[in-house]
Parts: structure tokens; C-alpha cells; sequence
């Protein structure tokens, strides 16, 4: 294959990408979970590959985490944040993606509040793009460490009964969530009230109850999201408190759940608010290992998309498609 | 013009004449002398020493196109599309003339700048450009703007187009107001607070793309509301670019009560729906959104069926920097003047609009709506003609385009029909050479 | 598949790797200090049975750990890396013990410097043997092993195939092949 002809691999999103593609992804991270309990956690693989962590939004763990997989692999990486770039002087995204592109990077990743951000980048330089969060749309690399995380619970992602709970609207981690899931063969619930929650989701394939003890109750994984304080001004809910009644995960809720379910929370977390400091701290939660599995995990990513003889994730999956014409309706546009 | 009494007269022959002012559809020759219709009879029969010929067997010989809803962007916008660009862009797609939006800088609001863009009109001497005026000062929504100067200027609708009069009392008194001047109100339909911040329509593409929506209800709650002030105020209304099914809905009962409503819709609307915007394509942007399948069916049907009367591109040029950006920072719109003829033909091949119904909507129907005596081959009618080859195929390529802006979702699409001769006041504008 | 010349069967298999047990012993001081690291995937079967017969001769439980040196390969991007990483479980400290690297086959020595460099990073031995069951020749790097099954003369275009119960390759065999294409 010529050098021009080489598919760049990324990770944009979940949607799409096979069930063997996020297997491979999800055993990459586990063989190397073991690096980061080394006495020298340090590998040499990606020495001399360079990483730019272009970060537009404010993120300290995402943008942490992807630096220490970085290093932990021992690529240079190198952090660029809105604040004191030239973004800031009113450069396009475009511009600047060009502009760094030209540094010869091998991998980008991109944290940015415009959904579709990422894909820009993919269209328009030549590297590895990894979406580390774009706008409302997903945010892979979280939800691969939490499908990481309920499969070291649960072995077995096919089968489970994962509810998904709070601003499905706003949330980049809900898609994420639900695509990842959706394919490894998980049932996917989402609960929240009905301004966030439309009912196009149903749509994507998932089941929308809107009442969290019900869609709590034979959950085999509740995944609570972080609520964000300026919807209330939005008027999605009335106040906080209101909401805190109707979806904060209590003891109360929990004492009718499955014995062994386990809860997530992407972070950070509104304590009182989405869920209780009782249930945030008690023997269900397992936060702590989804902050450990993403650095394995994120390691995995970088290792599968910049290591070009790492085949396992065919590059036709993870890349995007080439731009073509768009599609015609078919006849009478009843599609 | 007076050079046109010197010009030798053209007879075009041998094409299939299609005129629906008058029911006329004939395979004939049609004779223009000092720029205007001076006779159509059976082929041959007409006799005109040294006069130019046009060949057009096996070709439609139509009423010039009138495209009523144009963005020129001049004054203010040069960059995206001149008047001189934006009618080379409407000669060759056929259209002879364009009504021009006001959202311009400065806006349309006064009579100085509708006289402004009359006279580059008549300096680039392409296509007639017919202004609309705004209809509130500044395109605030909030002070109406002065139709009269306007209207003495020369422009035939007001709009303030881009923007959703979202003044009640203001959408009222321009009905009203402009009853004095017989001319159409023409609304651009959006609840701004439904739609806050919506850059796709709200559906299922949206949620998996995760883009802030536009609900249908944030087109059709304003149209029920324009609807019941045509109704208090017995004024004109059109709606511009209708794009949902409900909305049609209520243009069909207002109607059959015989209100003064009437509406269009783009040809985008016509074949494209939500999913053109996945993969983030920012050619797909546009207001109002690309809808569902449903609303493409609907329509389509309300097309064939009168309900819509008319095909209007919504032609909006936009600088490839304003395109290659993240999508929700992307400019709204696209160009269409150039594809508004052979994407209509793909509906009547596809037998979804009958090819009479089809040229009704872009010549007489909008005539009617803006009140212009255009849009007919009567004899004694300004010779405003295309001949168009419903039968040839090519290719697009938006870097071809004649408009300035090459912002369409269309790049790459194998067409069928092409205009092969345009003439404006008995002059031809334009002729393809390929 | 089979079709290559047998250089080593099950009996002479055990035969070496028995003789490998009694020359480690007999070159180490302190046998409770020994710990054995098999390089995946070959490696580790072979660690495992030196281990245990070295236990038996000495009454002791020497431990038996797994190393994958994909990461720490310095071809990836040429020949490919595996997109496939097994784990590395070595659940013993080597801290001051005498680590004895075992391998299949000894060529390059690009495969032992990796693991060199990944046994480093796991902790500091007091000393590293390699032990090989084949011990091929063209090395590319200084490296040479201090245990070897068998040395066998062979050429580049040649490949050496080690089947081993415990993997399912279909019993105890080493093979000399023709490579199909280089």
C-alpha cells in the first residue's frame, strides 16, 4: 500500500465500531492494567511518537489520564488547552489542527464542546484522531473504561441489564455508553426526567423508563451521570432539589436492587444531587477502578490506533469513510 | 433596453413548448422580436429572414425560471456571491428571475439600497433581480421599516428573511401595512426559543449525533400563528421554505378556506432529509433544517398537489471557511440555483410531479406570488425563455459552479437535464457549450 | 504442516530441558533464590516444566511467571506488532533472586533483549540466566544463552517450529522447516 493510501485509524466514537474490534480494545487494556502496578511503570513502545492532547474544554481527568497513557508508553505527549493558544486569538479549529498537523504528530487527541469536532480534525490532517469528548456526542474512551470496568465485575457484558441514569440529552458519556453496549449485546435502559431523556433515544435501540426505581430495580449496572448545575436555569427541571427527589441513587432505591449490582459514575460527582454520598461511598461503587481503568484503557487506544502493524482493530472500522456523495432517498423518500 | 430594437429577431424551433399560464404544452416554434413573444406556431411555419436560431428538437422550451427566494448577499457580502455572480449562477441554471432576499449590510430596509441593487442588477445584465424589502428596520423584529419608499424603489415582497418575527403585533401590522402596496409578507418560520441553539432538525439523527435540534413544532407553531393573523387581517402571507408536514397541513386547510396564504419549498427539502447531515456534513446545514423522511414525503405530495405553490432554492452562498468549521459553528444554508432544475426533473422521473405541474411552480405560480408579469409565453410577454434537454446527464462538481460560493450537499451527483440556452428579454444570457 | 525435518522428539525434549534443570542447579548457590520467567508463548510451558523438576531435585517450589514482550519490541511498525497483548504475570517480586529467562528458540536475540528490558522495569534480580530449548544461531545482538537444549545449524530461510503439549500443537516436537518465502 502506498504511503498515501494508509488508512489512518481513529476512534471518533462507538457507533459503528464491531463487537471484535472493542473485544480487542477492552483485552488490550487488561493486559496492560499490570503496567500501572509496576515498580517502573513505564513501557517503551511508543518511543518517539509524539501525542498532542488539544484540549478546548476544561477536563483534569480525561486530559491526565490520556497524558500518563501517553507516557506510560513512553510517547512524547504534549498538552494544548484553549486558554493561552492561539484559539484564543481566534484561530478556526481547522487552522489550528493544520497548524499542528505540520509538527508531524502521530496521534491527536481532541477534547472539544462542538459534536463533531473530531471528525473535522479526521477529514482534514493526516494522524490519528482520538475523540476525548465532543460536545453532546460521545465520548468513547470514557465509556470503554466503564464497559472495562463492569466486564472485570461481570465477565460477561452480553446479557446485562446496564440502566443508564440522568441528562441522556447532554450526556457524550450516555451515547458512548449506549453504542458500546448495545453492540457487545447489553440491554440498555435510560432513566431521567422526560426533558432530558427524548424519546428518539428509543430509536437508538435502548428502553426509556422514566421512573428510577423501576428502572433500577433488576438493573445488573446503574450508571449514574453528573448533573449539570446550568440546566435548571435552562428550565429542564425546576431546581436541584426537585431533581435530587426524583433521580438521586439512594440506599433507599438501592435496598431494591439486584444484591450483586454494581454502580458507575463517569465523575465528577454531585454528591446529594444525582447520587448519595451513601451510595457514592458504600460497597456497590466501583469509581475508583473506572479512574484506574483509564489509563490502562486509554493506553490500549493509543497502543491499537498508532502502532501500524497492531491489526487487530481492522482500520477500516475504526476510520471513517472516505467523503462520497451523499445518498439519495429512495423512491418517495419513505425511507 | 434600447439596444433591443436594433437586435435581429430569434426563433426557436422545433422544441417542445411548455407554457402552464395557458395550458399550452406543443411541439412549436416560438418567434421573439424586440424582446418580447411575438408568435409561437406549428414548426416551420414561422418565416424570419436573419433572424438568430435557436435549435431545440428534442428540447423543453419553458417561461424563463423565477427562483423568488435568493440570497445575492451584496451589499455587505461580496465575498460569498456579487448580483453580477449570483444572476451568472441563475442564467445558467435557467432562472431568468430572482427575487433577493433583504439580509444584506446594510439591510434592505430602505429605498437607497433596493435602488442600489436595481441598478447592479441592470449593470451585470443578466437575470432580473426583483428586491424584497425587509420588514422591520435592521432585521431587529422590532420597528417596522418604511414599504412604501421601498416599494417605490421597486421592491415586490418584504421578508426579513433569516430572522422569525417573533413580534406578534409587528407580524400583524406588516399584513396589514402592507395591504397598501398589494404585496406578499414572506415568513421565514422559527420559534426562536424552540429552536435556541438548534442546528439540525430534532429527531433521531440529532440524538445520535448528539447536535442541539429544531423541532417541527418550532416551524409549524409559527405558522399556525401566521396563519390566524392572514386569517384576522385578510393579508397576503407566503411562507418561505416550508418543511414539515404539519405545517403543510395547515396551508392546505387555510386554502380551502380561501385565505391569501400561499408557500414554497426548496428542492432540498425535496430530496434531501436529516441523515445527509451525518458524518457532521456541513453542506447540510441549513434553516430550516433537512426533516424526516415523513416530511419528504408529505412534501413532495403537497407539491404535486397545488398546496405548495411554488420551488424556490433559498440559494445562500457561503465562503468555504464559513463551511469548514465544527458543524454547529458552520453558516446555515446553501446554493441551489444551479441544481434547481435537474433535481426537480429527478422528481418527475421518478413520476412524483408531473413535468407541467413542475414548470407551473417555478414560473407562473411564483409570478403570481410576487404579483410580476413574468413567467409566461404569452404573446407579447417579455422574452424571458430556457430551453432545457430534460435528457442530459452530467455530473456535478461544485468547484464548477458558476455562483462564487460552492456550498452544495449535491457535489458528486449524477444529474439529468441540463439548460442549454437562456434568454432574458429576448436576449440570450447564456449557453452551454458541452 | 508437518512436513519438516524432526530435530527433536518427545523424548529427547525432556532429555534437555532435564539436563537444563541439573545445570541450573548445579550453578546456583541458594535454589530458594531461583524464579523462572517464561517469554509468551512458548516460553512458559518450558518454564514451567524446568520449574517443577528442578522443585522435585531440590524439595523446593521455584516460581513460575509470564512475560509478553510485544510492547517492548523494537520492530513494531516493521514486521507488525501483535494487536493481541497477553498479560504480564509475574505475581512474585524479583527483587535479588536469580531470574532465569526461558525461551523457545534463541535467534536474533531481539526477542531476550526486550525481555531484558522488561524484566528491568519490573524490578532489579540479583542475576538473569536464559535457558533455551533451541539455540539457532545468527545472532543479531551480544547476547548468548547460558542453558541450551540443542544447538542447531541453521539457515535465514529456514524456521524452527516447536510444538509443546501444553499449547495444543500436537505433542512434544521440534521441527527444522523451509520457510515458504524467505
Amino acid at each position: 500500500m502506498a504511503e498515501g493510501e494508509r488508512q489512518r485509524r481513529h476512534l471518533l466514537g462507538l457507533n459503528g465500531v464491531s463487537a471484535a474490534d472493542l473485544i480487542v480494545l477492552l483485552d488490550t487494556a487488561e493486559a496492560l492494567a499490570e503496567v500501572s502496578r509496576r515498580e517502573v511503570k513505564k513501557l517503551p513502545t511508543l518511543r518517539g511518537k509524539t501525542v498532542i492532547n488539544l484540549f478546548m474544554e476544561n477536563s483534569t481527568r480525561t486530559r491526565i489520564s490520556f497524558e500518563i497513557a501517553a507516557k506510560r508508553l513512553s510517547a512524547d505527549s504534549i498538552n494544548v488547552s484553549a486558554a493561552g493558544s492561539s484559539i484564543s486569538k481566534g484561530e478556526t479549529l481547522a487552522d489550528t489542527a493544520r497548524n499542528l498537523a505540520a509538527m508531524s504528530p502521530d496521534a491527536i487527541v481532541i477534547r472539544h464542546p462542538s459534536a463533531g469536532a473530531a471528525r473535522l480534525l479526521a477529514d482534514i490532517v493526516d494522524c490519528s484522531i482520538i475523540n476525548a469528548g465532543d460536545g453532546w456526542h460521545e465520548h468513547p474512551t470514557q465509556a470503554l473504561l466503564d464497559i472495562l470496568t463492569i466486564r472485570q465485575y461481570k465477565r460477561e457484558i452480553a446479557g446485562l441489564t446496564v440502566t443508564i441514569v440522568g441528562d441522556i440529552l447532554h450526556s457524550r458519556v450516555a451515547r458512548s455508553n449506549v453504542f458500546g453496549l448495545l453492540t457487545l449485546g447489553a440491554r440498555v435502559r435510560v432513566s431521567g426526567p422526560p426533558t432530558l431523556l427524548p424519546p428518539e433515544f428509543a430509536a437508538l435501540g435502548v428502553e426509556i423508563e422514566y421512573d428510577l426505581a423501576a428502572a433500577v430495580a433488576d438493573s445488573d449496572v446503574v450508571m449514574m451521570l453528573r448533573i449539570q448545575r446550568e440546566r435548571q436555569g435552562e428550565n429542564f427541571f425546576p431546581s436541584l432539589d426537585e431533581y435530587a427527589h426524583y433521580y438521586c441513587l439512594t440506599e433507599e432505591i438501592l435496598a431494591e436492587a439486584k444484591p450483586d449490582v454494581i454502580i458507575l459514575h463517569p465523575g465528577p460527582m454531585n454528591r446529594g444531587i444525582e447520587i448519595s454520598s451513601g451510595v457514592a461511598d458504600g460497597p456497590y461503587s466501583v469509581m475508583m477502578n473506572q479512574v484506574a481503568n483509564g489509563v490502562a484503557m486509554r493506553m490500549a487506544v493509543l497502543y491499537q490506533l498508532i502502532v501500524p502493524g497492531a491489526d487487530g482493530i481492522r482500520g477500516s472500522k475504526l476510520a471513517h469513510p472516505p467523503k462520497k456523495s451523499l445518498p439519495r432517498l429512495d423512491a418517495g423518500g419513505a425511507a | 433596453m434600447s439596444a433591443g430594437a436594433t437586435r435581429p429577431p430569434t426563433v426557436i424551433r422545433g422544441g417542445r413548448v411548455l407554457d402552464p399560464s395557458r395550458g399550452f404544452d406543443e411541439t412549436a416554434d416560438v418567434l421573439i422580436e424586440d424582446g418580447r413573444i411575438a408568435a409561437i406556431d406549428k414548426p416551420g411555419l414561422i418565416q424570419a429572414e436573419a433572424a438568430d436560431v435557436i435549435d431545440a428538437a428534442g428540447k423543453i422550451v419553458a417561461p424563463g425560471l423565477i427562483d423568488m427566494h435568493v440570497h445575492l448577499r451584496e451589499p455587505g457580502y461580496e465575498y460569498k456571491e456579487t448580483i453580477a455572480s449570483g444572476c451568472m449562477s441563475a442564467v445558467v441554471g435557467g432562472v431568468t428571475s430572482v427575487a433577493c432576499m433583504a439580509n444584506t449590510n446594510p439591510v434592505n430596509d430602505s429605498g437607497a439600497v433596493t435602488s442600489f441593487i436595481r441598478e447592479r442588477a441592470a449593470t451585470a445584465g443578466l437575470a432580473n433581480v426583483f428586491p424584497i424589502g425587509a420588514v422591520s428596520l435592521g432585521l431587529q423584529g422590532e420597528k417596522l421599516a418604511e414599504f412604501g419608499e421601498m416599494f417605490e424603489a421597486g421592491i415586490v415582497a418584504v421578508s426579513d428573511d433569516g430572522f422569525s418575527i417573533m413580534n406578534s403585533h409587528l407580524m400583524r401590522c406588516a399584513l396589514e401595512y402592507a395591504k397598501l402596496f398589494a404585496i406578499p409578507v414572506i415568513v421565514h418560520e422559527e420559534d426562536n426559543c424552540l429552536c435556541a441553539n438548534g442546528v439540525v432538525n430534532e429527531g433521531v439523527t440529532a440524538i445520535q449525533l448528539g447536535l442541539p435540534g429544531m423541532p417541527a413544532a418550532g416551524e409549524s407553531a409559527m405558522v399556525a400563528r401566521d396563519i390566524e393573523l392572514a386569517r384576522a387581517t385578510r393579508g397576503r402571507l407566503h411562507i418561505a421554505h416550508l418543511s414539515v408536514a404539519e405545517s403543510l397541513e395547515m396551508v392546505r386547510r387555510a386554502k380551502d378556506e380561501g385565505l391569501n396564504v400561499t408557500a414554497e419549498v426548496s428542492p432540498h427539502h425535496l430530496m434531501l432529509d436529516e441523515r445527509a447531515v451525518i458524518g457532521y456534513n456541513t453542506n447540510a446545514k441549513m434553516k430550516p433544517p433537512l426533516r424526516t423522511a415523513k416530511d419528504v414525503a408529505a412534501l413532495r405530495e403537497g407539491l404535486a398537489d397545488g398546496t405548495i405553490d411554488t420551488i424556490a432554492t433559498d440559494h445562500a452562498p457561503h465562503h468555504r471557511d464559513e463551511k469548514t468549521v465544527q458543524f454547529d459553528a458552520a453558516a446555515f444554508g446553501i446554493v441551489g440555483l444551479e441544481t434547481l432544475l435537474p433535481l426537480c426533473l429527478e422528481l418527475v422521473q421518478r413520476g412524483e410531479l408531473k413535468l407541467e405541474r413542475m414548470i407551473e411552480a417555478l414560473t407562473v405560480a411564483p409570478a403570481r406570488n410576487l404579483n410580476i408579469d413574468r413567467g409566461t409565453l404569452a404573446i407579447g410577454a417579455v422574452a424571458d425563455v430556457v430551453v432545457f434537454d430534460p435528457r442530459k446527464s452530467w455530473t456535478l462538481r461544485a468547484t464548477e459552479l458558476a455562483s462564487k460560493s460552492h456550498n452544495t450537499p449535491f457535489d458528486g451527483w449524477d444529474l439529468q437535464g441540463k439548460v442549454t440556452h437562456t434568454l432574458v428579454g429576448g436576449r440570450q444570457v447564456w449557453e452551454d457549450e458541452s | 504442516m508437518a512436513n519438516g525435518k524432526l530435530i527433536m522428539d518427545a523424548a529427547q525434549m525432556r532429555r534437555a530441558l532435564a539436563r537444563i534443570a541439573h545445570e541450573i542447579v548445579e550453578q546456583t548457590d541458594d535454589p530458594q533464590t531461583l524464579c523462572f520467567v517464561g517469554v509468551r508463548t512458548h516460553g512458559v510451558p518450558l518454564a514451567r516444566r524446568i520449574a517443577a523438576m528442578i522443585g522435585q531435585l531440590e524439595s523446593c517450589d521455584p516460581p513460575v511467571g509470564a512475560m509478553d514482550i510485544t510492547l517492548y519490541r523494537d520492530d513494531t511498525g516493521r514486521q507488525g506488532a501483535s494487536a493481541h497483548i497477553e498479560p504480564t504475570e509475574i505475581p512474585f517480586d524479583i527483587k535479588d533472586t536469580t531470574v532465569v529467562l526461558v525461551d523457545d528458540v534463541l535467534y536474533t536475540g531481539r526477542t531476550i533483549r526486550s525481555a531484558l528490558d522488561a524484566l528491568v522495569d519490573l524490578g532489579r534480580p540479583a542475576r538473569v540466566r536464559l535457558a533455551v530449548l533451541v539455540d539457532r544461531g545468527h545472532r543479531e545482538l551480544p547476547i548468548r544463552a547460558d542453558f541450551v537444549g540443542k544447538n542447531v545449524p541453521t539457515g535465514r530461510n529456514q524456521r524452527v517450529r516447536v510444538n509443546l503439549e501444553e499449547l495444543d500443537d500436537g505433542g512434544d516436537a521440534v521441527f527444522l522447516e523451509e520457510a515458504a518465502d524467505g
